[in-house]
């Protein structure tokens, strides 16, 4: 489609983005495999761009993927929300950020519920009082913390140290945005630039100067399907959705992968390694894979942070070889140490995917 | 009609589901699951818009039910705005409330997904945990994630996480108190009643196969739903 087309589109699917005063809501699977995804976060909304990003230990999982999976009955979620509702209120926020587009989703869902339910609410905050003597109220703003990156795009790129730029040739990245399905897929009104043509990571992309690479595979699924990952006996679904997004990106020869949901950075990352051991191929042209990263850490890069205190050494797919594309500054030597210098030893190399 | 389609429109996901399926099949062109699965999500909508209970309980036994994948992609493309995601969550839901999971082999892997994730959330507040993210259930974590797991302390200190620690950060112990309202939550909602008519259904289900039934993730018949796959019967 024509750029003026989308634009057009993207004009339909403009949301109000919070500036300031978050209470912050962890992600099961961001926090376990990218911890230092979040830490990159909250160091740039709070270091960055001096914003009040309230963490609060006492909330738990929204049961989201419990819940896709069929382990976790409607009104227990709805509950399990209103009680993280209810820690935001008492902590006197009403602008609401998950990390996780699952969850995201999940959040979406509810208080459309709510919306055209009524009665659906007033079970949970019966079931919320019965349970744990708490009030909630609905948020005032929810949106995705992608969505507040993206409201400060502008703000990071005038902040940042490097673009998206290869410094051997001055060419823009070729970067592949691959948004959650949960993000605008669900209530596209709910995405920024909505569900077909989402803008969240793609305006990201260039205002960080890099180029976006539509493929023809862009929409489809990552393959994490729930169930269909969790049981092993199913994952061959979950492979099989990334593999043929693989295949459709591959001749675009993309630099980076741009992610927003920390479900899709892990099966994105971790299936080239997979298929990689299963089929001997990788994705670009050196062995390397396609370095798959969270908008966050891309930021983090760009912004002159370490990129081992991002964390960035826990992905399979080394993202050394992107590093060096955009001239980042760093020291490959302490990739795997500790925090104070500690001889950690390393990884295994892949079999396939070149690693070192 | 049927008693099994009054109980259905009882759920309120059913409700929002279905709006009157026009057979277009724009649902089953970018449903991913119909790529790897012998599987039509417009089929599942035909066959409960027939509101007839045969019909209905023959998909609450079905393998059909269990193919999708909960991406939504249906939602987003269907002309008419009907979901068919939403309406397999609640068939789910109902073979779970019947016990008729059990008559099927991806029905009967809820046994395995409840102590992976309905337990996980008892007992640590979250759906997926970092202790319980081995290679033995998933290999392709990859040999990165086993140097994580060996060297977990310096590692994640290194990334600003608070492992098992108290206060707010990333994998932190989620306090007792907090699990305790969870524990509350999930009794006065009804998921705990869920969990024990999962376990006790599989339970006789294991039985009746002559597989030993047992607790946690090594069962014989936790593994045997977790990893068997009859290929030729699911894929196209």
């Amino acid at each position: 489609m024509k750029k003026e087309g989308i634009r057009r589109i993207w004009g339909d699917y403009q949301k109000e983005i919070a500036d300031d005063k978050y209470y912050f809501v962890r992600s099961c699977i961001r926090q376990t495999f990218f911890p230092g995804s979040d830490a990159t976060f909250l160091k740039i909304l709070r270091e960055v761009l001096g914003k009040d990003v309230f963490e609060d230990k006492n909330h738990t999982t929204c049961t989201g993927i419990g819940y896709h999976c069929e382990v976790i009955p409607f009104p227990t979620i709805q509950t399990v929300v209103a009680r993280n509702f209810a820690l935001m209120g008492e902590h006197g926020y009403q602008n609401y950020i998950p990390s996780c587009v699952t969850s995201f989703g999940i959040y979406c869902e509810v208080l459309d519920t709510w919306h055209h339910f009524p009665e659906e609410k007033e079970k949970t905050r019966n079931f919320l009082r019965e349970a744990t003597n708490r009030e909630f109220e609905e948020p005032q703003n929810l949106v995705h913390t992608s969505d507040v990156i993206y409201k400060f795009r502008n703000e990071i790129a005038a902040k940042a140290k490097y673009k998206l730029v290869n410094k051997d040739t001055g060419k823009p990245l070729k970067v592949v945005d691959h948004i959650g399905c949960h993000y605008a897929k669900i209530f596209p009104s709910k995405g920024v630039g909505g569900a077909e043509f989402p803008n969240v990571l793609s305006g990201l992309v260039e205002a960080w100067g890099g180029e976006v690479v539509d493929y023809p595979e862009r929409r489809h699924c990552c393959g994490f399907g729930f169930r269909q990952y969790f049981v092993q006996a199913n994952r061959g679904y979950s492979i099989a959705a990334s593999k043929k997004k693989f295949e459709s990106m591959e001749p675009f020869k993309p630099d980076l992968i741009i992610t927003n949901c920390p479900g899709c950075n892990y099966f994105m990352d971790r299936w080239q390694y997979a298929l990689a051991e299963m089929e001997g191929k990788t994705y670009d042209e050196y062995g390397y894979g396609i370095p798959t990263l969270s908008y966050e850490e891309v930021a983090g890069i760009l912004l002159g942070f370490d990129p081992w205190e991002s964390g960035l050494q826990m992905h399979q797919v080394s993202v050394n070889p992107l590093l060096d594309k955009i001239g980042v500054e760093y020291n490959p030597n302490i990739k795997f140490k500790g925090e104070n210098g500690q001889d950690l030893g390393k990884p295994e190399s892949p079999n396939v995917l070149k690693f070192f | 009609m049927g008693e099994l389609f009054d109980k259905l429109n009882n759920d309120v996901r059913f409700v929002e589901g279905i709006k009157g399926c026009i057979n277009c099949g724009t649902c089953t062109a970018i449903c991913p699951a119909a790529e790897v699965y012998n599987y039509e999500p417009r089929s599942i909508v035909n066959k409960v818009q027939t509101r007839d209970d045969k019909t209905i309980l023959e998909l609450l036994k079905s393998e059909t039910i269990w193919y999708c994948g909960e991406c939504m992609s249906c939602k987003t493309r269907c002309p008419r705005n009907n979901a068919p995601g939403l309406v397999v969550q609640a068939l789910r839901g109902m073979s779970i409330e019947t016990g008729n999971f059990v008559e099927s082999e991806k029905g009967r892997q809820m046994l395995s997904l409840k102590r992976m994730l309905g337990d996980s959330v008892l007992e640590t507040g979250y759906c997926v945990h970092f202790d319980h993210a081995t290679l033995h259930m998933f290999p392709e974590l990859g040999p990165v994630w086993q140097w994580v797991r060996d060297n977990r302390v310096e590692v994640l200190s290194k990334v600003d996480a608070n492992y098992m620690g108290d206060g707010p950060g990333a994998i932190r112990k989620i306090a007792q108190e907090n699990l305790d309202e969870l524990d509350r939550i999930f009794e006065v909602t009804g998921a705990n009643a869920f969990f024990e008519k999962i376990e006790s259904d599989s339970e006789k289900k294991a039985q009746e196969l002559n597989i030993e039934f047992g607790e946690g993730k090594e069962s014989p018949y936790f593994r045997e739903v977790y990893t068997k796959n009859n290929q030729e019967k699911h894929v196209r």
